[in-house]
């Protein structure tokens, strides 16, 4: 295994990750896709979910919501609103965005709330989930 | 003439103002710094968001999707001005908004309704002075926002676009160029027209396989386009604010130091006019006593 993929993270306020890994797993729009070394041009919506790379036999996960992935065969960018690294989540406040969007879901009205706070729930189960398997792996 | 104490008193003030105006200008010049960092550390996300939507809006035209579509009768117009919260920064605010309000009142001459959005409290006050409406108003945030508060505002645009309540969304926002010049800017952030990096970048020369389609990926990438200008333009003119605020002060600070320099001549003149008045009584009273 001699050849490695350019994996880069950004966001709009800095560069998450910029690394060369071996395997990348993320969740598109239609369903988890896996990306190794020379894959072909390809260009997909991210939902929100985890994104997982493989580097020297360890898994590592990374929390994204809002993005876009660009693969070349040398390279996977990632283009995500947020995007934070396992070790990096605060599953505390996860715990409480999750509990504040249920509450709302509970309360809304609005057919914009209610998506508004769905989307939170999501982004907040899958920030604890993401956090959880990086456990899981030993990565954070 | 004034008397000494008097002077002495001015002197004291203008040293007290100076140092305010320096310790600004420090504070300004710490936080110019870091605006600039967060404009590099945008930059890579901006480049590449460009490159994305080039290669995929290369092939689509106004059809493909209702943000692209220009419309024939114009009824309203908004306009998002962004400006600081806080004075003390020269004419950088005034510029923007004069800018924005020149074009609301040109728009308006052309039998157009006028809504504001107002990011950044000088620019509210002035847009509510001027009687124009205004939609939306987010004060207080320009010395901390995220990328949070551009998409916020973003959705708003995009529903009132898609809804019709507006019919075109233009930005106003302080462009910062260095740090000793910054341009007011008026851009037509919707309906999205052919963005320029399209052009340039439009022939990468990859094919790439699309998921889930063209379409629904442009669907996912221009409403995000709209929120990635407007979060520019928050950047920019946060950057804009601190560095004309940094020239400002250093000029305030340039300012009292003449205003101090001459103050302390008129000092020493009324001084030595005084001493030469009780020189001269003295004399004047020995002579009588002679």
């Amino acid at each position: 295994m001699s050849k490695k993929l350019l994996l880069e993270i950004v966001t709009p306020d800095h560069k998450v990750l910029s690394q060369d890994v071996d395997y990348v797993g993320a969740p598109g729009a239609l369903g988890e896709f896996g990306v190794l070394p020379s894959h072909i041009p390809f260009l997909s919506a991210l939902g929100i979910g985890n994104l997982y790379y493989k580097d020297e036999g360890r898994t590592h996960y990374v929390f994204v919501s809002g993005g876009f992935a660009e693969v070349t065969p040398e390279k996977v960018t990632i283009l995500a609103e947020a995007a934070e690294k396992a070790a990096d989540i605060d599953t505390e406040r996860a715990r409480k965005a999750q509990d504040r969007a249920q509450q709302r879901l509970a309360r809304a009205q609005e057919k914009i709330d209610y998506a508004r706070a769905q989307a939170s729930l999501r982004r907040s189960i899958a920030r604890m989930n993401c956090r959880n398997s990086g456990e899981k792996a030993g990565t954070c | 003439m004034a008397s000494l104490r008097d002077v002495k008193t001015k002197i004291g003030a203008v040293k007290k103002t100076k140092q305010i105006t320096k310790a600004m200008n420090m504070v300004a010049s710490a936080k110019l710094r870091n605006a600039q960092g967060r404009i590099e550390r945008f930059k890579p996300y901006a480049q590449k968001f460009d490159e994305m939507l080039g290669d995929l809006a290369a092939g689509a035209d106004e059809s493909v999707h209702p943000l692209l579509a220009k419309r024939e009768e114009k009824k309203t117009v908004g306009i998002v001005i962004v400006t600081s919260d806080r004075g003390l920064c020269g004419s950088f605010n005034a510029n923007i908004i004069k800018a924005a309000l020149k074009f609301a009142t040109e728009k308006k001459a052309e039998g157009l309704d006028v809504k504001f959005y107002c990011v950044g409290k000088k620019g509210r006050d002035a847009v509510s002075k001027s009687g124009f409406e205004i939609v939306v108003q987010y004060r207080d945030i320009m010395s901390r926002f995220d990328f949070s508060v551009a998409s916020k505002l973003g959705n708003e645009l995009i529903n009132a676009f898609l809804d019709g309540t507006v019919d075109e969304v233009v930005l106003c926002y302080g462009e910062f160029i260095s740090v000793g010049r910054q341009a007011p800017v008026t851009q037509v952030v919707l309906p999205i027209s052919g963005t320029e990096s399209a052009e340039e970048t439009s022939s990468t020369g990859k094919d790439y396989v699309y998921e889930p389609s063209v379409e629904g990926l442009l669907a996912e990438l221009l409403p995000r386009f709209v929120k990635v200008q407007v979060y520019r333009g928050m950047l920019d003119t946060s950057a804009s604010e601190h560095a004309a605020r940094m020239t400002a002060m250093d000029n305030a600070t340039r300012a009292c130091d003449d205003l101090i320099s001459s103050l302390t001549l008129l000092y020493n003149k009324t001084r030595q006019a005084a001493i030469t008045r009780d020189l001269m009584d003295i004399v004047g009273a020995t002579e009588a006593l002679k």
